[in-house]
């Protein structure tokens, strides 16, 4: 008898169980700013990529808002290939390393996995992340071959909407430059997302590979400010410009005692934490006067950073105020659990009243009232509402709100920029805005959302962009001539003008 | 602090001290100098590990290509600079001008009120008012003779000045506020007052004009971080609603500003800012540096 054929992978053939992730202890992380999850080995990830079925749908590509060809590059991995992995990755997305570590992927690629209708679904988010970080280890840069055609391009903002549009079009051809009104490149990935989630160095080199594509980057520049957008489309002399400031202008509730000191929003406290490094102050000399005893009120990704940082902090109780409960939380399920783990008290359907202070207007306490869910509404959840006379103190010292964020105002005072009536960047379905040539996307279009979305989002201003300035097919992928033998004759399958000749 | 020649940051151009805790730092910043308007301010963070910190702009100069920060040395960071900064060296980070200019241009005669540090960024606001054809009397405060500057500055873009001492040492013994009243005596026809220096001066010369229902813009200087509206550290109470400074200001409405709100905000960081101050006074001493005030 012959030797059997290489099946064809079943769900019953392939590893029944998603290859876990190796994480610090939860009590050992909680106080140091490490990296919480420390990513696969080789044989972990050989192995986790055996789990993926090579199906014929492949849904996990079109739920990945930047479209990454999600099989292949996990092929490539089970072929022991994976500079090939990381080239098939980085013709979509630039920024692995971090795309694998915070992209919500159960709520897309791996929200769909085939595996998934059965078994736990694909790691893809960790397989990404493993295969970014071996090209970080390893030095890999995948320079595309670039035609520069002239064009300038002017991206206002350094976050992953920025990031993501520069890279677009700095391949296309176009001299790029962002600007950037902090101190240093990154957006909310430096300021915002603290180190144990995603490491600081991880972004420095993410965007060094971004400076690789020829991306110039320019900080301490406040667009509206320093100089306007409409003097940057006539004066400056760009023939595009892209917005991606993010929406940065934090919300408060209203209640009394929000100007007490001690009471800040999650952006000031991961800020003066992650950005300006007041963790490690008086080496650096940002202050932040850390909280013994923290509510943090919301219950998104923001929220459990901030709670998780106020752990790390020195904090001896953390609790997550929100007035519904854990099933409607917006943050990721992974983050809750980590939250948890370490040691946060989670106050559901619990609503703050009141912030109390003491004679020097510090934080003494919070008034809270417990809810209970009534009818769905608007949203689809069901809305919270009080319970009489169940309202309660607890001893606290600082209060962070997590709680979203409003439309930042400065473009809108400083251009004239058509804005919706919440005050968010008004544009059209290819992200142009109301001024010719000026596109924008990101949490200033929708509103905050999350990292993987304001990259779509840069992504797809960027194809409008090169409509605009007439750049045609430009996303076609540059094969290495060295694949050209794969196709009959020596020519490539993706050659167009060679002739097709059917021999009977 | 940025090593002199060195490519990278922002060249300090001239530096002159008015006193042993009051300097002048004139840096290059074209671009700045070009889109600054009176009452914007910038935030400069002196070195990589340093902290970021507001400060309004004194002066800018188009055609020299140069904004003007005049600097208190209060707190360690501002210390720091005063030891370290000359003509040559470098600022790590200078981002701006940030802020909605102050309106300006309305009033037909204007009372342009500075007390201290803040004599220094009401002087572009004298020269606007000026330029734009008012009436301009400036009031000046300073707590003796010996930490007065710029006098002859504002003579040159003031009909009238008053300048106010404590002591008694310079012009008028007394606060600004006496200067204030002085000219509201004088004048019956007064449209603006404009007031920048400390919280508790700002909100004494809020107080001075509340009766006669006179127009009076003050400059808040809040604590921030990005001084871009991201962080809300800046939040000020003006009237019913809550602000950001560094977006929504900094100019506001003197009569609606609740400063004993601001000035126990500006205090939230006291015990850290005293620690970290006398850490570095510590550690200036065993490295055998000048003795700092």
């Amino acid at each position: 008898m012959a030797a059997p054929k290489p099946k064809k992978k079943t769900i019953r053939t392939i590893p029944q169980a998603r290859t876990p992730m190796r994480e610090q202890p939860p009590l050992v992380r909680a106080t140091n700013f490490d990296e919480v999850t420390l990513g696969y080995s080789k044989e972990e990830a050989l192995l986790e990529a055996e789990r993926c079925l090579m199906c014929a749908d492949q849904p996990c590509q079109r739920g990945c808002p930047v479209g990454i060809d999600i099989p292949a590059f996990i092929k490539k991995i089970t072929d022991k290939n994976f500079h090939g992995a990381y080239d098939v990755i980085t013709d979509t997305n630039l920024l692995p390393s971090v795309c694998g570590r915070v992209c919500p992927q159960e709520s897309q690629c791996e929200g769909v996995c085939t595996v998934g209708e059965t078994l736990e679904p694909v790691a893809i988010g960790r397989l990404e992340r493993w295969v970014g970080d071996q090209a970080i280890a390893g030095g890999w840069a995948n320079v595309p071959y670039i035609e520069p055609n002239g064009l300038r391009v002017g991206i206002v903002g350094s976050g992953p909407a920025g990031m993501a549009c520069a890279a677009d079009m700095a391949k296309a051809g176009c001299e790029v430059t962002v600007y950037e009104a902090f101190h240093t490149p990154g957006g909310v990935l430096k300021y915002g997302i603290p180190d144990f989630r995603l490491p600081n160095a991880v972004i420095d080199v993410e965007i060094d590979k971004l400076a690789q594509l020829g991306i110039k980057f320019e900080c301490n520049t406040l667009v509206g400010r320093l100089f306007t957008v409409e003097q940057m489309v006539t004066e400056m002399g760009y023939h595009a410009v892209f917005i991606g400031t993010g929406a940065g202008y934090p919300s408060f509730m209203g209640i009394p005692g929000e100007s007490l000191n001690g009471v800040l929003s999650a952006n000031e406290l991961l800020t003066r934490c992650n950005l300006m490094r007041a963790r490690d102050f008086p080496a650096f000399d940002t202050p932040l006067a850390p909280g013994k005893r923290v509510a943090v009120i919301g219950a998104g990704n923001t929220a459990m950073d901030a709670m998780r940082v106020s752990l790390r902090l020195g904090a001896e109780k953390v609790m997550c105020i929100y007035r519904r409960t854990r099933a409607e939380a917006p943050a990721r399920i992974e983050e809750i659990h980590h939250a948890g783990e370490e040691g946060v008290d989670f106050q559901w359907l619990t609503s703050p009243v009141e912030i109390l202070g003491d004679v020097t207007k510090r934080v003494r306490a919070i008034r809270c009232i417990r809810m209970e869910l009534g009818e769905p509404d608007a949203s689809g959840r069901r809305r919270p509402v009080p319970v009489a006379g169940s309202e309660f103190e607890i001893e606290v010292d600082s209060v962070v709100y997590a709680i979203g964020t409003n439309a930042n105002p400065i473009l809108g005072q400083t251009s004239k920029l058509a804005l919706d009536k919440r005050g968010y960047i008004a544009t059209d379905e290819s992200l142009a805005t109301s001024i010719p040539g000026v596109y924008a996307g990101g949490d200033i279009v929708t509103g905050a959302a999350t990292v993987i979305q304001a990259m779509g989002a840069g992504r797809k201003a960027a194809r409008g962009m090169k409509a605009w300035l007439g750049l045609r097919d430009t996303e076609s992928i540059y094969a290495e001539p060295g694949e050209a033998a794969e196709g009959p004759f020596g020519i490539h399958p993706q050659e167009r003008n060679h002739a097709r000749v059917r021999i009977a | 602090m940025a090593a002199p020649g060195q490519e990278s940051g922002f060249e300090i151009v001239a530096r002159k001290d008015f006193s042993d805790a009051t300097y002048l730092l004139e840096v290059r910043h074209p671009m700045m100098a070009r889109a600054a308007r009176p009452g914007q301010f910038a935030i400069v963070m002196p070195h990589e590990h340093g902290e970021r910190i507001p400060l309004t702009l004194a002066d800018f100069d188009p055609a020299k290509g140069t904004v003007t920060f005049v600097i208190q040395a209060v707190g360690k960071t501002t210390r720091e600079m005063q030891l370290e900064a000359r003509a040559g060296s470098r600022l790590f980070a200078v981002v701006g001008p940030m802020g909605i200019p102050s309106h300006l241009g309305a009033s037909k005669k204007v009372v342009c009120v500075g007390g201290g540090l803040g004599v220094a960024p009401t002087y572009p606001q004298a020269r606007a008012c000026k330029q734009a054809g008012a009436y301009v009397i400036g009031v000046v405060g300073f707590r003796n003779k010996a930490l007065m500057f710029w006098e002859d500055k504002f003579r040159a873009v003031c009909d009238e000045l008053i300048v106010c001492t404590d002591d008694g040492s310079a012009g008028i013994k007394g606060l600004v506020t006496a200067g204030i009243a002085q000219a509201i005596a004088k004048h019956a026809d007064i449209d603006e007052v404009i007031a920048i220096g400390p919280p508790v001066m700002m909100k004494g010369c809020a107080e001075a004009t509340r009766a006669k229902g006179i127009r009076t813009m003050v400059s808040l200087n809040p604590v921030m971080v990005d001084g871009t509206g991201m962080c809300g550290g800046c939040r000020v109470k003006v009237g019913e609603s809550v602000k950001f400074a560094c977006v929504d200001g900094p100019d506001f409405d003197g009569h609606q500003v609740d400063f004993d709100d601001l000035m126990a905000r500006l205090a939230r960081y006291r015990p850290e800012e005293k620690a970290a101050l006398e850490r570095w006074q510590d550690s200036c001493r065993l490295a055998g540096r000048t003795e700092v005030s």
